[in-house]
């Protein structure tokens, strides 16, 4: 079977064309911006994990005679606050709930919305148009009034504020999945697996959703980025976690009002806030075009 | 080639078209296919031929139960497929496995070429995973790949190579029947051979039947015992192979067969070359759908359509002219027997 063969080397050929090509990791560390935001990303997560050994001082320990002073001043990295707390270690722990929230919130809206989206874009007729007419309504409120009004039927708290921004997030992630959803069902492949006598099921988690994971992937990590500015948004309108926790939005809230007397608080966790989306929408961006095959760096 | 495995009868798809009106089903529909009729017997192989758009597909996948018959029925070992409810019609999924025409979409790039052929097992919760590992290789093996290769995931593998993978996929559960459709028409011509080859060793091995859908009526010469020749939704030429190729009733059979290119530039070929294009399956010609395009029309082709009539042992024709006394297409020769060679 010489052409058996031949075809073995075709394979061959293949696969060291295959070892050429970039894994996703080196293109994406080969996009400058994408690695930037990787790495910030990264130092965020060692930050929040780590956040009682890399913080100066106790977030919440009041001492108003050290009220607003500036960066540097008395061990006081970032100044303190209006309450002499100390700015950097309050950033630090912020960076916890900013990371919970963010990824939380829109796991939970990834798992909801996914599986809205694929039953909506699997079964079709009725169900889809049920579905997505529904997803539609939660599109028309704007994303952060809609969390705005469940953080008011729901109540203050961190579970809360997951919940809320997490249901905020369901729609879109309903609609990409259903995009997806939509082209990959006519392939052949699903097809071939009706014929197997494959169920709903397994067709839907063994092939469908697998084949439609990059985009949902690229779709979570944007949506983590605008799930930490809803929760200091949130946050900033007392909406949020509730005092003292730290937190982003509500340090920003307090610095508002000493903008003039100390501009420290509301800089430096405003500057935290810009970075970290900043980072992760860069990171997002890079990851579109490492997995989009189309794409060539 | 006794027994008939598979009875179709009557087997109409309509698919309904979307109505301009909002929330009005529309009264149009294309026959996609519209009342066939036939048997396949224990071990032979049925060849399905007929130009793009005459519904080739749409049957396999009507016999098949991918799509839902308008009407008809599908008899697999004297049990109706259509009708049938969920739970048994996937237990007879198991006897009629289907390979498809395209090897590069028909395989689920996210898994290994393992995990596809042991997919079958899986869902029909056959053995365990040691087992089944065994019978990935042993099916491998059957179609000329390695046992190594399970490992692998479609994309490292060629054209060819991919489509022994649908049949070993195919062959995994041991079915009695296997739909092909047009399994080779995406290959080159040199891999084609290789793989009808397989298929039809496959086929003397473990006694299967085939339906062999295919536009290359070469291929289909060299695989099918029985053709059936099919034209906008309809069968109408059905016979063995020898009485397709050198006797053919129907005059689009004659045409298709004429199309073949000659084998050597000395060969004499009458070619009938027939005009314009498939008509609409939205709306047919009156009478027989092929008189807008046949040679020989006559007036009666315009308002009665032809029955499927024997002409001798099992051969059907579906014509006006086997009515007549001097019927003129016995004044066209057809291809010489020398000329066969095959079989």
């Amino acid at each position: 079977m010489t052409s058996i063969q031949a075809e073995e080397e075709i394979v061959k050929t293949m696969e060291d064309k295959r070892k050429k090509e970039q894994s996703l990791f080196r293109k994406l560390i080969k996009n400058r911006l994408a690695a930037f935001g990787l790495i910030v990303i990264f130092l965020l997560i060692i930050t929040a994990i780590f956040a009682p050994l890399i913080a100066t001082h106790d977030p919440n320990t009041m001492d108003v005679t050290k009220a607003l002073l500036g960066v540097g001043e008395q061990g006081y990295l970032l100044g303190t606050d209006n309450f002499g707390r100390d700015i950097f270690s309050r950033i630090v722990y912020g960076s916890r709930i900013s990371l919970i929230v963010g990824i939380a919130a829109v796991l939970f809206g990834a798992v909801i919305g996914s599986l809205l989206g694929v039953a909506a874009g699997y079964f079709g007729g009725k169900l889809d148009s049920v579905i997505m007419r529904f997803m539609d309504g939660l599109f028309a409120f704007p994303f952060i009034l809609l969390a705005i009004t469940l953080m008011t039927v729901l109540g203050q708290g961190l579970i809360n504020v997951i919940i809320a921004i997490g249901i905020a997030n369901v729609p879109g992630f309903a609609r990409v999945v259903r995009g997806q959803v939509l082209g990959v069902k006519e392939s052949e492949f699903i097809e071939v697996t009706r014929s197997l006598g494959a169920k709903h099921r397994r067709i839907i988690f063994q092939h469908v959703l697998p084949n439609s994971l990059a985009p949902i992937i690229v779709y979570a990590t944007m949506s983590v980025a605008g799930a930490i500015i809803s929760e200091a948004a949130l946050s900033f309108l007392g909406l949020g976690v509730q005092p003292p926790t730290a937190s982003w939005g509500s340090i920003l809230k307090d610095g508002k009002d000493f903008l003039v007397l100390n501009p420290n608080m509301a800089t430096f966790s405003g500057l935290s806030i810009l970075i970290t989306v900043l980072s992760i929408n860069l990171f997002g961006d890079g990851l579109r075009d490492a997995l989009d095959p189309k794409m060539k760096v | 080639m006794t027994e008939a495995i598979l009875k179709v009868r009557n087997l109409t798809k309509h698919f309904h078209l979307d109505s301009p009106i909002p929330f009005k089903k529309s009264d149009q529909s294309v026959k996609a296919v519209d009342g066939v009729s036939f048997d396949v017997f224990q071990g032979e192989t049925l060849g399905v031929v007929g130009e793009s758009g005459c519904g080739k597909s749409t049957m396999a996948r009507l016999v098949n139960q991918l799509i839902t018959p308008t009407k008809g029925t599908v008899e697999l070992n004297g049990e109706n497929l259509v009708d049938m409810n969920k739970e048994r019609l996937r237990v007879f999924r198991k006897t009629i496995q289907m390979v498809f025409q395209d090897p590069f979409a028909s395989l689920d790039p996210r898994k290994t070429v393992g995990e596809l052929i042991a997919e079958p097992l899986v869902i029909h919760k056959i053995g365990n995973k040691a087992s089944r590992r065994e019978r990935v290789k042993e099916l491998l093996e059957v179609v000329g790949l390695r046992g190594s290769h399970s490992g692998r995931y479609p994309h490292e593998f060629s054209g060819g190579q991919r489509q022994r993978i649908n049949i070993a996929r195919a062959l995994a559960l041991n079915p009695d029947v296997i739909i092909c459709d047009e399994p080779v028409s995406a290959l080159d011509v040199s891999v084609q051979a290789q793989v009808i080859n397989l298929l039809k060793k496959l086929q003397k091995d473990f006694n299967l039947t085939y339906i062999f859908i295919s536009h290359d009526l070469n291929v289909v010469r060299y695989m099918c015992d029985r053709i059936a020749v099919m034209y906008l939704g309809k069968i109408v030429e059905m016979g063995t192979y020898k009485e397709i190729y050198e006797d053919s009733k129907h005059p689009y059979t004659r045409a298709l067969l004429s199309s073949i290119p000659k084998e050597s530039p000395n060969e004499v070929k009458e070619r009938i070359i027939l005009s314009g294009s498939v008509p609409s399956p939205i709306n047919p010609p009156s009478g027989c759908h092929f008189h807008e395009r046949c040679p020989f029309a006559m007036e009666i082709c315009k308002i009665k359509p032809p029955e499927l009539m024997d002409v001798g042992n099992g051969h059907q024709s579906s014509c006006h002219l086997l009515e007549l006394e001097n019927n003129p297409m016995k004044a066209i020769p057809t291809k010489k027997k020398e000329e066969l060679k095959c079989h």
